[in-house]
């Protein structure tokens, strides 16, 4: 076992955690007040490679192993998850599924250029009444012979606006339930397709979340991803790794919001000395960093499973699981230690605080991802 | 035309500095190690310049003073667009030794201009660019702030509290640069990062070198006293304050 970093991995955080420092840090605070999308963000991070950054270098990605992600996606989410949240669908939820199910065609029509950042991608699944429920999916791609006719509405579509490709599950058989459904990749523009309002979220404010509907849309045949009926097994499948991406973004949002508690902690007095030698504050900290370094072990263990080609479900939703929790924990506490000063933005942990509370409830709630532990020990 | 850019590797700017129990060295435990920030300027500008159609430059390669731990600092220097690197296998102890070795790496190899850092974050010994071209035998150009090459034409320029300069150099030689020469420093591209491991990294065996200078003692600068706030109404007890404890007026 070799808990070291390579020199590799170690210079990918460092340039994950170089941009945040540097230039996320800047307009943070005024796009999380005012919804901005951080579209000069997203394309800086493309030409780093960070768009496409485990996809085969041969379809122009980056070709970084699943630690080098987790490492990448923590140190965005330390200054913004609003941004590491665009990462996060467009790595694990979209390029990882046209990689791994898709065909040659699709993978030089739609991978090259999502993994240049020259396309951005959004993954559609929840409906306004299939949440945790995947299985019911209400949208329909009806068969008709060279193409599907799609109609139905998706819901908290993050990319919902920006994205110029949509990976959408629908129903083609509903007689055959789950295993009726189909993944299609759907071009932003086609005809058809309207947005919903732009969601006003609590947090990631910055990222734009809407729903979709579609009405008549033509998708061509050669759109559909694997074999027919294969939708939702892919989708469940690309979770997994979706899970991997937002426990990494959770951990790092629970460790930025740990490190200015600790920066403060050492600068900010009470009764006559800094506060972390009070040992309710220091205890406190203690625990943070305890629960932080947890769930790092979590996320790696999982990365070097789905790395080593090794089942990784189970240990993904163990990962996200915790670093949800960790993140609305630590993030609350951080708040509660900076006192007053915790409540009001320029200090970044109240935001850090509403945007951990999302991390325990997209890409599968902290119930489904307990629902997804137990049924696999009980299994056992 | 061919660059190469000096970089020193220091601790990391925010680092608390430490030094050993009998204070005659500096307590290298848990530093992260950086690039120069000088040097990392110098290196970015010479970037710069090589983007820039019809600079005529071909090739930009870093040379090291150091030990093997220092490789990761290297490898980052070429992941953001060095060509080569070289690294000298020593310690230099003071600026003429890291001076004498950088040298003998241009004495074999046809560098035309060489762009150092205006001092090192470490030990600031400022001294190095000046040693090294006096070593060569070639010019020197000390605190310049702007630096550019069109057609392997060299154009620099200098900024004083008198009079601002422009020189048109003639390779080869020295170039020490000072603050503002270019952008902020390069983050690497996770392509750059995976290409650094293919490009050459040749490993110099050092000179003799005598160095001129050795560290006695360290000693950490005196704490800071603490401020005093003084209510702005009470302009005689800041005066008072002045005069008899801070000794200023």
């Amino acid at each position: 076992m070799d808990f070291q970093l390579t020199e590799e991995q170690k210079m990918i955080q460092q340039a994950a955690r170089d941009y945040a420092n540097r230039e996320l840090i800047q307009d943070v605070l005024e796009r999380d007040a005012d919804s901005i999308y951080p579209a000069k963000h997203v394309k800086a991070l493309a030409d780093l490679g960070f768009m496409g950054m485990m996809v085969d270098p041969k379809y122009d990605g980056s070709g970084m192993d699943t630690i080098s992600y987790v490492l990448a996606m923590e140190e965005l989410s330390k200054v913004d998850a609003s941004v590491s949240v665009i990462v996060s669908v467009n790595n694990s939820l979209v390029c990882y599924g046209l990689e791994e199910f898709g065909t040659e065609e699709q993978k030089e029509k739609y991978l090259r250029p999502l993994a240049r950042g020259e396309m951005l991608g959004a993954f559609l699944l929840s409906e306004p009444e299939a949440g945790s429920d995947a299985t019911s999916q209400h949208t329909l791609a009806e068969d008709m012979g060279d193409y599907y006719l799609l109609n139905g509405t998706k819901n908290w579509i993050t990319n919902g606006n920006s994205a110029s490709v949509y990976i959408v599950m629908a129903q083609t058989h509903p007689e055959l339930k789950h295993k009726g459904i189909n993944s299609l990749i759907v071009d932003r523009n086609s005809p058809g397709i309207t947005l919903g309002p732009h969601e006003d979220k609590m947090g990631m404010r910055s990222s734009d979340t809407h729903s979709v509907m579609f009405t008549d849309v033509k998708v061509p045949k050669e759109n559909r991803l694997g074999p027919d009926g294969f939708g939702f097994k892919m989708a469940m499948k690309t979770l997994e790794g979706g899970r991997l991406g937002i426990a990494a973004q959770a951990l790092g949002i629970a460790s930025g919001a740990y490190e200015r508690a600790l920066k403060y902690s050492k600068e900010r007095k009470a009764f006559g000395t800094e506060i972390f030698n009070h040992q309710s504050v220091a205890f406190k900290l203690a625990e943070m960093y305890t629960k932080i370094e947890a769930g790092r072990l979590l996320c790696f263990h999982a990365a070097w499973l789905k790395d080593n080609g090794l089942p990784y479900g189970t240990a993904s939703a163990m990962a996200k699981y915790h670093c949800a929790e960790t993140a609305m924990w630590v993030t609350t506490e951080a708040v509660q230690i900076h006192g007053g000063y915790g409540y009001v933005r320029e200090y970044h942990v109240e935001r850090l605080m509403r945007e951990a509370k999302l991390t325990q409830i997209y890409e599968g709630t902290s119930e489904i991802q307990k629902l997804i532990i137990s049924r696999d020990i009980f299994s056992r | 035309m061919k660059i190469l850019v000096c970089i020193s590797v220091v601790p990391d700017t925010t680092t608390h500095i430490r030094f050993t129990d009998k204070m005659d060295a500096l307590d290298t435990n848990g530093i992260q190690w950086i690039i120069n920030p000088w040097d990392e300027l110098a290196l970015t500008r010479a970037l710069e310049i090589r983007e820039h159609p019809g600079s005529g430059v071909t090739q930009i390669s870093v040379i090291h003073i150091g030990m093997k731990d220092t490789e990761p600092v290297i490898q980052k220097a070429l992941a953001v667009g060095a060509d080569s690197a070289y690294r000298v296998n020593h310690a230099p102890a003071d600026s003429l030794e890291a001076a004498s070795q950088i040298a003998e790496v241009v004495r074999k190899e046809p560098f035309d201009l060489v762009i150092t850092g205006h001092d090192s974050a470490d030990y600031n010994g400022s001294a190095v660019g000046e040693m090294l071209a006096e070593l060569l035998g070639w010019a020197s150009f000390s605190s310049i702030s702007s630096l550019s090459v069109v057609d392997s034409v060299i154009t620099l320029e200098r900024e004083s509290d008198i009079r601002s300069e422009t020189i048109i150099a003639k390779a080869p030689c020295v170039v020490t640069i000072q603050k503002g020469i270019a952008k902020d420093p390069r983050i690497p591209s996770l392509r750059g990062i995976m290409t650094a491991r293919s490009k050459q990294l040749t490993l110099v065996e050092p000179v003799k070198c005598a160095p001129l200078t050795h560290f006695v003692r360290f000693e950490n600068p005196a704490p800071r006293s603490q401020c005093r706030m003084v209510d702005p109404s009470h302009v005689e007890e800041l005066v008072n304050l002045l005069r008899n404890e801070a000794n200023v007026l």
